[in-house]
Formats: structure tokens, C-alpha cells, sequence
């Protein structure tokens, strides 16, 4: 479904990804996980034409994503919610909701019926959908994030590190929401410093390394990798 | 005394007003693209003229004339943004600011090749009568401007708030990357913010040629300037900072006009700036931002 092949992407004269090549097919949910700088966030930020890479090739669904432009990237259906949440916060709960909306050709009955879906999965965005984003906690503010990135109806969704900041109990949670996200039909790639919770719920994973692919394979064998346990897993 | 205070204080809401349309311009741009166009103030002037062209040349009725007024400033904002800044949209700030004076000179420079620089009287097209509340007499031109610039700043806050493009450029002026990652199209939006910005300064030549009735090349760069330091005194990137603004500094100008100095009522102006900065930098209604690094 989404295939990243040999993508090299600089910042100045900083080589931050280095021949990466990832494949996420259609159904998964694959992790790419590494240290802080290792290049999780500026791999999904070229996927989402955020950032250009210098060579290497993005395919979607056939599409060449590399000199698409990012709202198109949207439309085709890679939807990603970012690192740090990044929702409106001076926008309500409800309006981040409705641009999530914003590039779907459709009835404002049908974007309403999507919008009750994302508030059936969560349901403390509808006790506070007239809120301020930026009153959310960070828990509340990460189920916007996503709930803003579902309503563009995608079929892959990257996640960027989710549980950045949040306590075990709401961490659990969002990724038991990953789960049910995935099997209602949308694809994941997730970035995440934490491997372990990654591993947990991915088919797939690939270890980035200062840029480089590391490692890859089946997330079940790689969680029980001795270097990987050693480096990521801290066991 | 008293009804002259009033007198005072509604030609201070008429010309603050003004500014305050044009303030609304530089402070969208600013929210949105964050930069300063230098060059806005200039299109005031073009649209003096056009007006001119319109009324005098043409000899168009006063609505054609308008809408043509509009049409013209909004292109030529639309064409400035297409042809000068984008190319600079990773440029340094300081590049888009020196290009931004840039265009404004070549504005200035164009209208004083095509028209001249003796300046050309022109008759207002407002001819309403002044009326006489309790022996306080208000001009046909201020209830006017007073109408019509009500008008435009419900409709554009309606704009912003209720509609999809509107909740767009919210969402571009707060974060160009997520906007962009929610399918909004930065460039198209910022297009946008260049045709209001400048449709608004239209609306305000219209007003401020009404009331001065003589055009010249550099006409547009005094109220540019106060326009621009209402912005900033209502807080730079905040659409009801720049209303605000805008009407105070139109206040402060005529009372100390015609109660401390003529001349040194632009003075005042400046130093009000220059206080309201001290004590508070972001301006009466501006956020504090904490620069991400």
C-alpha cells in the first residue's frame, strides 16, 4: 500500500534519513521505532510532503507521493496526526473536528454522521466539543488529534509518537484505540519511542538507527531480540 | 465644550475607522503569511485613483465605479502576493520586508508616472446631509464611513468565524504544518487573506478620498503607517486588536489635534505607540507567543 524506497532527506548539510525503505501493506500496523533523533518524525513528515526529500521514491496506492503537495497527499488518503498533537487550540473541539473534514466532497449530513462516530469513539470530545482545544488535556488532545485526522476518511493514518506525555493508564488507551482503528479498516504506521507498547500491537516493525534502517521483521521475534530488548525494551 | 468633546470624539471614530479597515489588512497578512506588507498602505492609493479613473475618466455611475474600485485594489494585492512574496515564502523574514518596501516604492513610482505628481482635486462622491443631534453636528461623510465601515468589520469577523475558509485561515495563522496536514491549502488560503486585506483597503481609500478630496502618489503612506501601528497597538495577528486599535488611535489623533496641537498630534500618536509597547509589547489584545525553536 505505501512503499518508501531508498528516501534520503536532508536538513541543510545534516543527512537526517539515510536510504531508509519501509513497505506498509494494506491492514497492518506497523511500527518504526527508535531513539529521540534517529529520524521516525522527518520520515512520516516526507511521507506527508511536509518536508522534501532529496532522492529516494514515496508510492501510494500507486500514486508518486514525492512531489505531491500535502493537502493532495490528504486527499489520497495518508492522514497523519503529528508529533505533539499540534490540534487548533485556539479553535473548539468541534471546529478542529470539522476541518478534519475540510478536503471531504460531501453532505454536511454525511461530515455530521462521521462526527458522531469519531465522538462514539471517544466520548469525552463530545462533553466537551464547544471547548477551546487548547483547555484539553494532553490525553483529550491526542483523541483530537485523531479524531480530527479520521474525519478526512483516510486509509493509512500515521501516528507519531501518541503517547508522548501521557500517564501509563491514558496510554493504554489510546492504543487500545489504535486497535479498533485498525480493524474498522484503516492501516497504521506508528512512530513511537515507546517500543515496547509499539511491539505490543504492530505485525511489523522497523528499528530506525541515526537514520538508518536497523533492523526489521515480524514485531513478535524483534520484541524478542536480545539487542533490541537491551536497547529499546530495558530488560 | 462638552458638544465640542463629542464633535471631537466622532470625527476621532470616522477617521479611526479608516485605519482601522486598513489595519484589518496588515493584521490578516501578518496572522497568516507573517509578514509585514510594506506595500499596503499603496494600494490605498490605488484605489484613489482607480476611483478617479473610474468616476472622472470614465465617467462610470458611483456603484460601477465602486465595485471597480474593489476589483481592481484586490487583484493588485492577489498579483503582489503572486509575483513579489511567494517566491520568498523560505526566504528570511528580513528579504520579504525589504521586497515588501519594495513594492510600495514601485507602486508609489508607477502612479507618478502615469498621473503626475501635482496632486488632483476630487469631488467626493458622497453627498449626504449632515445631521444635527442635539447640537452636535455629524457629516454625511461620517455617518457613511461610520455605516459602512460597521458593516465591513461584522461581515469579515462572520467570515472568519462561520465559514470554511474562514475557520481555514484560523488554522493557517495558528499552524501552517497542521493546517496543511488537515488538506488545507496554504497557498490558496494565503491568496485569500491578500484579496480581503487589500478589498478592505479599497473600501477605505474610497472613504479616506472622500474626506481628503486630493490624490497623490504617496497619499496611502501616512494612513499605511498609522494603520500599521494601530495594528500593532491592538496586538499584531488579532483581527478585533486591529478594530480597537485603529478606532483609538483615531480618537487620540483628533483630540490632540484639536485640543493640545495640529502639528504635533502625529507625535502623539507615535508615543502612544512607543508607551503601550513598554508596557505592553504584544499590544492590547495580542497573545504572547512563546517563539518554538
Amino acid at each position: 500500500m505505501l512503499k518508501v524506497k531508498n528516501l534520503n532527506v536532508y536538513y541543510g548539510n545534516i543527512h537526517a534519513i539515510k536510504d531508509v525503505s519501509i513497505e506498509v501493506n494494506e491492514g497492518e500496523i506497523v511500527s518504526l521505532i527508535g531513539a529521540n533523533g534517529a529520524g521516525k518524525t522527518t520520515t512520516l513528515q516526507t511521507i506527508s510532503g511536509l518536508l522534501k526529500a532529496r532522492s529516494g521514491e514515496i508510492e501510494f496506492l500507486g500514486h508518486d507521493l514525492i512531489k505531491t503537495e500535502p493537502h493532495k497527499i490528504l486527499q489520497l488518503g495518508v492522514a497523519q496526526v503529528p508529533e505533539g498533537r499540534r490540534v487548533f487550540a485556539e479553535l473548539s473541539v468541534k471546529e478542529n473536528l470539522q476541518l478534519g473534514a475540510y478536503t471531504i466532497k460531501d453532505t454536511a449530513e454525511n461530515i455530521k454522521e462521521d462526527r458522531k462516530m469519531v465522538y462514539k469513539r471517544f466520548p469525552r470530545l463530545q462533553e466537551r466539543k464547544k471547548q477551546l482545544a487548547g483547555t484539553l488535556s494532553g490525553g483529550e488532545q491526542q483523541m483530537l488529534a485523531m479524531g480530527r485526522a479520521l474525519m478526512s476518511r483516510p486509509k493509512i493514518l500515521l501516528l507519531d509518537e501518541p503517547s508522548m506525555g501521557l500517564s501509563p493508564l491514558l496510554v493504554k488507551e489510546i492504543f487500545e484505540i489504535i486497535k479498533e482503528v485498525n480493524k474498522s479498516g484503516v492501516t497504521v504506521l506508528l512512530v513511537e519511542q515507546n517500543a515496547k507498547m509499539a511491539l505490543s500491537i504492530s505485525d511489523r516493525a522497523y528499528v530506525l538507527e541515526t537514520g538508518k534502517i536497523a533492523m526489521e521483521g515480524n514485531a513478535k521475534e524483534l520484541m524478542q531480540d536480545e539487542a533490541i530488548k537491551k536497547a529499546y525494551l530495558g530488560a | 465644550m462638552f458638544n465640542n468633546i463629542l464633535e471631537q470624539l466622532i470625527n476621532g471614530l470616522r477617521t479611526g475607522s479608516i485605519y482601522a479597515l486598513i489595519a484589518l489588512g496588515y493584521t490578516m497578512v501578518y496572522g497568516i503569511a507573517k509578514m509585514i506588507n510594506f506595500a499596503h498602505g499603496d494600494i490605498i492609493m490605488v484605489g484613489a485613483y482607480a476611483l478617479y479613473v473610474a468616476i472622472v475618466l470614465l465617467h462610470l455611475p458611483v456603484i460601477p465605479a465602486i465595485i471597480f474600485t474593489c476589483v481592481v485594489c484586490s487583484v493588485l494585492g492577489i498579483l503582489i502576493e503572486r509575483i513579489a512574496y511567494k517566491p520568498l515564502r523560505n526566504a528570511p523574514r528580513l528579504a520579504v520586508l525589504i521586497t515588501a518596501i519594495g513594492v510600495s516604492y514601485f507602486l508609489q513610482s508607477a502612479s507618478l508616472l502615469i498621473f503626475k505628481a501635482t496632486p488632483i482635486p476630487f469631488q467626493s462622491i458622497i453627498n449626504i446631509q449632515s445631521i444635527n443631534i442635539g447640537g452636535v453636528t455629524i457629516s454625511g461623510i461620517t455617518i457613511v464611513t461610520l455605516v459602512v465601515t460597521t458593516i465591513s468589520m461584522i461581515a469579515l469577523t462572520l467570515f472568519i468565524n462561520k465559514t470554511k475558509a474562514g475557520s481555514a485561515m484560523r488554522a493557517v495563522s495558528e499552524d501552517m504544518g497542521a493546517a496543511q496536514l488537515v488538506g488545507i491549502n496554504v497557498n490558496r488560503t494565503i491568496t485569500l487573506t491578500f484579496a480581503i486585506g487589500s478589498f478592505l483597503a479599497a473600501v477605505a481609500g474610497i472613504l479616506y478620498i472622500c474626506q481628503y478630496q486630493s490624490l497623490k502618489p504617496t497619499m496611502g503612506a501616512l494612513p499605511g503607517i498609522k494603520a500599521f501601528v494601530a495594528a500593532v497597538l491592538g496586538g499584531i495577528g488579532s483581527i478585533p486588536g486591529a478594530m480597537l486599535g485603529g478606532i483609538i488611535l483615531g480618537i487620540i489623533e483628533s483630540l490632540s489635534k484639536a485640543f493640545i496641537s495640529t502639528e504635533l498630534s502625529d507625535a502623539i500618536v507615535f508615543s502612544v505607540l512607543v508607551i503601550v509597547l513598554l508596557v505592553k509589547p504584544s499590544g492590547f489584545l495580542g497573545k504572547k507567543k512563546n517563539e518554538k525553536v
